[in-house]
């Protein structure tokens, strides 16, 4: 079953506190959106007004063409996945994936037909008898998902799915996640403070910060046009270097506050020259040079294997991080130049990104 | 992590032992011995020879219909106190798990009874249940029911349970609200997304989750009613009317004290005893279970 789903206005406080502060979201059928955000932004409480575990305090939540804000769960058709699985400990897998079903009355042979299909599609059919708790916790993911499948429902919902498995079964899970909302085509909303998961998983990003959609774009989008410095230093990791400007050369260059001037490849920036900007640098393009540039004094060296990151400080005290290929240079201070074509200009005092002018 | 003091010597830690070994001892470990010493002896009517008669004392109760009486009397008594007390308590424990005005007040009183003596909790009791004076026995009497629990046997046992049962109602309570805050809220909020509602989702996720709680809370309100009810009876109908509503605790205390007939009260003493040990290892061995899992 494919629906779409429409946010409109969506508000909610909790007494005098602000949570999420009007989100308004379209999503195509089938289409799967993720909402990232750090911890405390609202993401959660977005996917719960949705799921209509908690009222909004004014908005609209219209799915497949009805508004569903003020349903009970029982009413809305959705499904979703836990963070930490929330399974019922006092039945077996079978029982857990057919509980929703059961109480929507379906025949017994549908039921057991819709349980056996899923568990096929999870390899959890040797498992269906056993008891959450003799589950591992990769498996335990696992049946809470095929609860949400056997549902076959209008809209998937999913907290922090994969937060609780270990790093390299959360790989697994997460190429796993993705194939099965391909195929079953399910709208889906993905909530995460994982920005590889926001990455990998989502056809579209929705960006939260203190309860106020900052972003909606496309993965890649987000990462090469970052709306505003939060989103900025949110995606990607290491993080983006964020360092201090002024505009200069009549809107056509960033002068850093710690030396160089680094022309716009792409276009002068409205403003007037002396402007307060913020620039942004990924560690991965900043380039090593044999000399000139800035001189950077190495503080700390993180080998990765096939790359290393380097943190050091220029020398006006900004704290730099570059990403290298291969392993690091010996030496302690090395000489590093910020590419023109790979910078990101930010209005200082408003954090927004700066376009350039027509 | 476990923490381990090690003591030099002995003197320190028997210190620290002494104080619950005496009372051990002088409460129950004599008093207990004493029971079992004279459950086997009979005495003449006049108290001057005592006689020692082996099991005889046992046979002969299990012989005696009123015994036997007595028996079935406190089965019927102790299940119903546990059950309407329990019942109650969870009803009460539901509603007060939810997010309402006045939550904390709320719980406070409900846990007062709990500290009030049986026989006070007995006086509130005659105080509402008389015909007279009492306002509910006034008030059945206005409406036509002939109430009398001092001459009605039945409704004799009404009262008593009724007693009994309001004092555990807060014990169970705390341990129902217990309970149900300790089960997840993720794994109700799963039903719900499940579909499932009110009753339904009581029935199929709360109550099994609650099922320890239960059980543990089954031994002891059944030892409470079978044991500890001593007080609320002798305030509230002494046994009576006839021997509408003595149970075997009770029978105890009228078969020693007042028919001053020790060896058979003794060995009922010591059946009793035993029922409590019973009901303890079932308990125990439970408890032991579900927490190695």
């Amino acid at each position: 079953m494919m629906a779409s789903l429409k946010l409109e206005g969506l508000r909610k406080s909790f007494g005098a506190t602000k949570v999420l502060h009007g989100i308004d979201l379209e999503l195509a059928s089938g289409e799967m959106l993720v909402i990232v955000g750090a911890s405390g932004c609202g993401k959660s409480t977005l996917l719960r007004l949705v799921a209509g575990l908690e009222e909004p305090t004014a908005g609209r939540i219209v799915l497949d063409g009805r508004d569903v804000a003020n349903l009970d769960p029982a009413e809305r058709d959705i499904a979703m996945v836990f963070q930490n699985y929330a399974l019922y400990p006092h039945m077996s897998v079978f029982d857990n994936m057919a509980y929703g079903l059961k109480i929507r009355r379906l025949s017994t042979a549908e039921i057991r037909k819709r349980v056996e299909e899923a568990a096929d599609m999870l390899g959890l059919r040797p498992l269906l008898d056993r008891k959450p708790r003799q589950l591992s916790g990769g498996q335990r993911q696992r049946v809470a998902m095929g609860r949400a499948i056997v549902r076959h429902p209008k809209l998937f919902l999913f907290d922090e799915p994969l937060s609780n498995l270990d790093a390299k079964l959360r790989v697994t899970m997460r190429a796993e996640i993705k194939r099965l909302q391909r195929r079953m085509g399910v709208t889906s909303l993905y909530v995460t403070h994982d920005q590889v998961e926001a990455m990998t998983l989502g056809d579209r990003l929705l960006v939260l910060h203190q309860g106020v959609p900052v972003q909606l774009a496309t993965p890649m989008e987000v990462f090469e046009r970052p709306a505003d410095i939060y989103v900025a230093g949110f995606i990607g990791a290491p993080a983006m270097n964020l360092l201090p400007a002024r505009l200069a050369a009549g809107g056509t260059a960033a002068q850093l506050d710690a030396g160089p001037l680094v022309p716009f490849a792409d276009g002068r920036r409205a403003g007037a020259d002396g402007m307060k900007l913020t620039v942004g640098i990924r560690p991965e393009h900043v380039a090593l040079v044999a000399e000139g540039g800035l001189a950077l004094q190495v503080d700390l060296v993180e080998p990765l294997g096939s790359e290393t990151v380097l943190i050091g400080r220029l020398p006006d005290g900004e704290m730099l991080s570059i990403k290298l290929a291969g392993a690091a240079p010996p030496e302690e201070t090395v000489h590093v130049a910020i590419p023109p074509p790979n910078l990101h200009v930010f209005d200082a005092a408003t954090g927004l990104r700066l376009e350039p002018r027509g | 992590m476990e923490r381990r003091t090690i003591f030099r010597g002995w003197l320190l830690p028997v210190a620290f032992v002494l104080p619950q070994l005496l009372l051990t001892f002088f409460f129950f470990l004599w008093p207990a011995g004493q029971a079992i010493y004279a459950s086997m002896t009979r005495q003449d009517a006049f108290g001057i020879r005592t006689q020692f008669v082996g099991a005889e004392n046992f046979t002969d109760l299990f012989s005696d219909p009123l015994y036997l009486d007595s028996i079935r009397r406190t089965v019927v008594f102790s299940a119903s106190v546990a059950v309407l007390s329990m019942a109650v308590a969870l009803l009460l424990a539901v509603f007060a798990d939810r997010e309402i005005r006045g939550r904390g007040l709320y719980r406070t009183l409900l846990i007062w009874p709990y500290a009030i003596a049986p026989a006070i909790a007995a006086v509130l009791w005659v105080l509402l249940l008389h015909p007279q004076i009492g306002w509910i026995g006034h008030g059945l009497r206005a409406l036509g029911i002939h109430w009398d629990y001092k001459l009605d046997g039945a409704q004799a046992m009404l009262a008593v349970i009724l007693a009994s049962a309001w004092k555990q109602v807060s014990y169970n309570f705390i341990f129902f609200l217990a309970g149900l805050q300790s089960i997840p809220r993720a794994v109700i909020e799963a039903a719900r997304m499940d579909g499932a509602r009110g009753w339904r989702r009581f029935r199929t996720i709360t109550f099994p989750l609650l099922a320890p709680t239960t059980f543990f809370l089954i031994v002891v309100n059944v030892v409470y009613a079978a044991f500890d009810t001593f007080g609320t009876i002798r305030a509230l109908t002494r046994g009576g009317p006839g021997k509408a509503t003595e149970t075997l605790v009770y029978k105890v205390y009228v078969d020693g004290v007042e028919n001053q007939n020790l060896g058979s009260s003794s060995a009922q003493s010591v059946v009793l005893m035993l029922a409590v040990i019973l009901l303890t290892a079932i308990q125990f061995r439970y408890m032991g279970r579900k927490t190695e899992r």
